[in-house]
């Protein structure tokens, strides 16, 4: 109990000195996870729709390879772009490991599954409902998905939220390519791993408060934004 | 209003012929060798007892479907096999379909107009003006900011027709419009239909509403099983079929009759 | 419709921002800092310790170089080096550094400083080893008494310490893993907070004990063994091997971490009042 305790004091010391490096980690890890999100968006939004609306062969395969991705886990997503991006690696020459690039570029790998899976879902759903009428106006593929995209946004809009929230979360992943190196790297989860295996499981756990805060916060701001949205479609 | 719609038409897509249209599904045929042409200036609806293959002949017409045989052939322009050939989209584009449950995109109701419109490529100006004639025709202009899946039911179909309606279209295809909707709505959607038809637009609908068969046809197509039994002028179909089954349809006999027959499957005409 | 249209128009800014935003500072620190920084290969130990914390910006301010630290097991360290991760590796396991030098790696290994390792275990001291001075010793009898012992298992240079000592002590732990034996497979930190949660006994050096905060029930039952002598080298990857390391820089760090100014700040690193790295550069 004294541990609860003093992770509340620590992660209340924390916010009150918000301009040491609390500051920073915070904004790395939202930068890094936004990014991320926002790529794995723009990739599995319309992949997510193709395969809702097409049908050719070896499609199942790719839904259940998709769902299965879903469950990707991020040690074995961080040690694939860590090899990859590692200097006796392919992409080696980029020098892109350890840097917070790579970070998000692991963290892409890791949601866009995630995304695409969910978005296939809700717009196969929607699809069902709308195929006819689509193709009675004689609406092309292209702007048959965007419509689907665009009317489908609210729904979608909890796909991406997942997928943020899974980035957020992660630790695996972003350890082994990011380094967790002080100023560089360090985000939210690793900065909670390293105060574990300090053993400060105070400082750890008050690190874990604000991050379960930040991703709270950001989910009912979505949630706000998404109510008025909503709301004013209804006025 | 009409003479806009002319100077659209562009190219006309009529006649529309079939020749020997087949269509089947598990092994089935739904829709057996079936050939007629639709061509003039009229309303013509298709009624039949359940099953009788009405909404799919509307979707073969429409290109929605693709027929297994025969030929769908638009003013010489001929469906084959392949569903969705260039073709077959620049002769779609000049219809309009609406559906017995109307599909209400997830957007206003002026915007489910503006999309339909957008999609023909229609500037901005000519979007919005076009919106709000039909939505004023159809009684829906103080529900243009509502989202359309608000809107009761026979909004919802009004909106339908308001959409179709708005792409002046020269074939508009109405499969069951008014099979879900109470009288009144029903009386306010037949109005709708008879506007559009004063207008130019030809009608295929789909009932089995005999009554609204009455009030709206000029031409009437007699389905059963799969088959066109009789196609004639309304005023002979209702007063003197030439087709037996027909006759008992039109006396309200033909469920009566197929129930017998479901019992007794030697019994076939 | 206007308004769906400015909406549209609105949001699609929007997003252009937010990811833009986003986007630009991943791109720009390292654009900025990328010719005056080198990257480090180093263990959890000199990392947890918080020695790094302590000198590097001494470091930094002498010589406008930034060091990133990556702190991994040695093992994994080495590896990195060995790929061209790194610029500089800074590990304690001599056996191994000698062997990455002479595989033509490294350029030329360093003495920096030394600590020690430390035997902990549970106040009650059930293998009744508390005060001895012979590590190897001690260790055979907690393996005569299957006291429960935390291994790192991750083939650091404090396991490998360890599985050296269990080889002088003549007990092949290995073989009872998973009873007594209980390979962690993580860093010092974790490893510690098992052997705190299982009451065990466990292998550290005495810089993360010292500056590790959950130590529960465990004191240092064993200390001052030669044996328990924990170098540190320091050796810049080699050009030769990895063109692009950064070699004036990374030597300029050695340079600075083996010189007086250094030495003295390495001396200068306490916790709770205590010295943990005692300086060594031959120098």
């Amino acid at each position: 109990m004294t541990d609860f305790g003093a992770a509340f004091q620590a992660a209340i010391t924390l916010v009150l000195d918000w301009e040491g490096d609390l500051a920073e980690i915070v904004s790395l890890s939202l930068r890094i996870s936004l990014t991320a999100v926002a790529v794995a968006a723009v990739v599995g939004l319309p992949l997510g729709a193709a395969l809702a609306l097409f049908r050719f062969p070896g499609r199942k395969i790719l839904v259940v390879l998709l769902n299965a991705l879903m469950g990707l886990p991020p040690v074995v997503v961080g040690l694939v772009v860590y090899l990859m991006l590692s200097r006796a690696g392919p992409l080696g020459v980029l020098g892109l490991l350890f840097t917070p690039l790579a970070m998000t570029i692991a963290q892409m790998i890791l949601i866009t599954p995630i995304i695409a899976a969910l978005a296939r879902q809700v717009i196969e759903d929607l699809w069902d409902e709308y195929a006819e009428q689509l193709q009675s106006f004689g609406a092309g593929p292209g702007r048959a998905v965007t419509a689907l995209l665009w009317d489908a946004r609210f729904s979608l809009l909890t796909a991406v939220l997942a997928g943020f929230g899974r980035a957020s979360a992660e630790v695996g992943a972003v350890m082994i390519v990011g380094g967790n190196i002080d100023h560089v790297t360090r985000v939210m989860t690793t900065s909670i791993a390293l105060e574990v295996s300090k053993g400060d499981l105070a400082l750890a756990l008050g690190l874990g408060i604000v991050l379960v805060t930040l991703s709270v916060a950001v989910n009912a701001a979505v949630y706000l934004v998404k109510d008025a949205a909503q709301k004013r479609q209804l006025a | 209003m009409s003479d806009r719609s002319k100077a659209d038409k562009g190219r006309a897509i009529l006649p529309l012929e079939l020749r020997d249209v087949v269509f089947q599904a598990g092994g089935k045929k739904l829709i057996k060798d079936m050939s007629f042409t639709l061509s003039g200036d009229r309303t013509t609806i298709v009624v039949g007892p359940n099953g009788a293959g009405k909404s799919l002949l509307l979707r073969l017409c429409h290109g929605l479907l693709a027929p297994h045989a025969g030929q769908v052939i638009w003013h010489g322009t001929t469906r084959g096999g392949q569903p969705g050939n260039g073709s077959d989209l620049a002769v779609r584009r000049h219809q309009a379909m609406v559906f017995q449950r109307p599909v209400m995109m997830r957007r206003s109701v002026a915007a489910n107009v503006d999309y339909a419109l957008g999609l023909r490529g229609l500037s901005r100006a000519e979007r919005k003006a076009r919106t709000e004639e039909v939505l004023s025709h159809t009684g829906l202009a103080g529900r243009a900011r509502m989202p359309a899946r608000v809107l009761s039911g026979g909004e919802q179909q009004k909106l339908a027709l308001a959409r179709a309606w708005a792409l002046r279209p020269q074939v508009l295809f109405l499969d069951e419009p008014t099979a879900s909707l109470d009288p009144a709505a029903t009386h306010a959607l037949e109005a709708i239909i008879t506007a559009i038809r004063a207008q130019g637009t030809r009608i295929v609908m789909t009932t089995h509403d005999l009554g609204q068969a009455r009030r709206l046809a000029d031409e009437v197509m007699f389905l059963h099983r799969g088959r066109l039994l009789e196609m004639s002028p309304a005023e002979r179909f209702f007063t003197e079929p030439a087709n037996d089954l027909a006759q008992m349809f039109v006396r309200g006999e033909l469920l009566w009759w197929r129930r017998r027959k479901e019992r007794d499957p030697r019994h076939d005409p | 419709m206007i308004r769906t249209l400015t909406r549209r128009a609105l949001l699609g800014a929007a997003l252009t921002v937010a990811t833009s935003l986003a986007l630009a500072p991943l791109v720009t620190p390292t654009a900025q800092a990328a010719d005056r920084f080198i990257t480090v290969a180093s263990t959890t130990s000199t990392q947890n310790s918080g020695l790094f914390g302590f000198i590097l910006p001494k470091f930094q301010a002498a010589t406008g170089i930034e060091v990133r630290v990556v702190a991994v097991g040695t093992g994994k360290a080495i590896r990195m080096a060995q790929d061209g991760d790194a610029d500089v590796l800074f590990v304690h396991h001599r056996p191994s550094e000698e062997k990455f030098v002479a595989e033509g790696f490294g350029v030329k290994r360093f003495d920096v400083m030394y600590n020690d390792f430390v035997i902990v275990g549970p106040q009650a001291d059930p293998a009744g080893i508390k005060g001895g001075k012979d590590a190897a010793a001690a260790m055979k009898t907690i393996a005569d008494a299957k006291a429960p012992f935390a291994s790192r298992g991750d083939d650091s240079g404090t396991h490998k310490k360890e599985k050296g000592l269990w080889k002088a002590a003549g007990v092949d732990a290995a073989a009872a893993s998973g009873t007594w034996y209980r390979e962690t497979g993580s860093g010092m930190g974790a490893t510690l907070n098992t052997a705190v949660a299982m009451n065990a006994y466990a292998l550290t050096d005495r810089g993360t004990w010292l500056s590790f905060k959950n130590r529960g029930d465990l004191v240092v039952v064993v200390e001052g063994d030669p044996r328990l002598f924990n170098p540190y080298g320091v050796i810049l990857v080699s050009a030769k091997k990895h063109p692009h390391v950064k070699s004036a820089d990374g030597q300029a760090f050695i340079d600075w971490l083996v010189s007086k100014d250094g030495q003295q700040a390495i001396a200068d690193f306490k916790v709770g009042g205590e010295q943990l790295f005692t300086p060594s550069a031959g120098g």
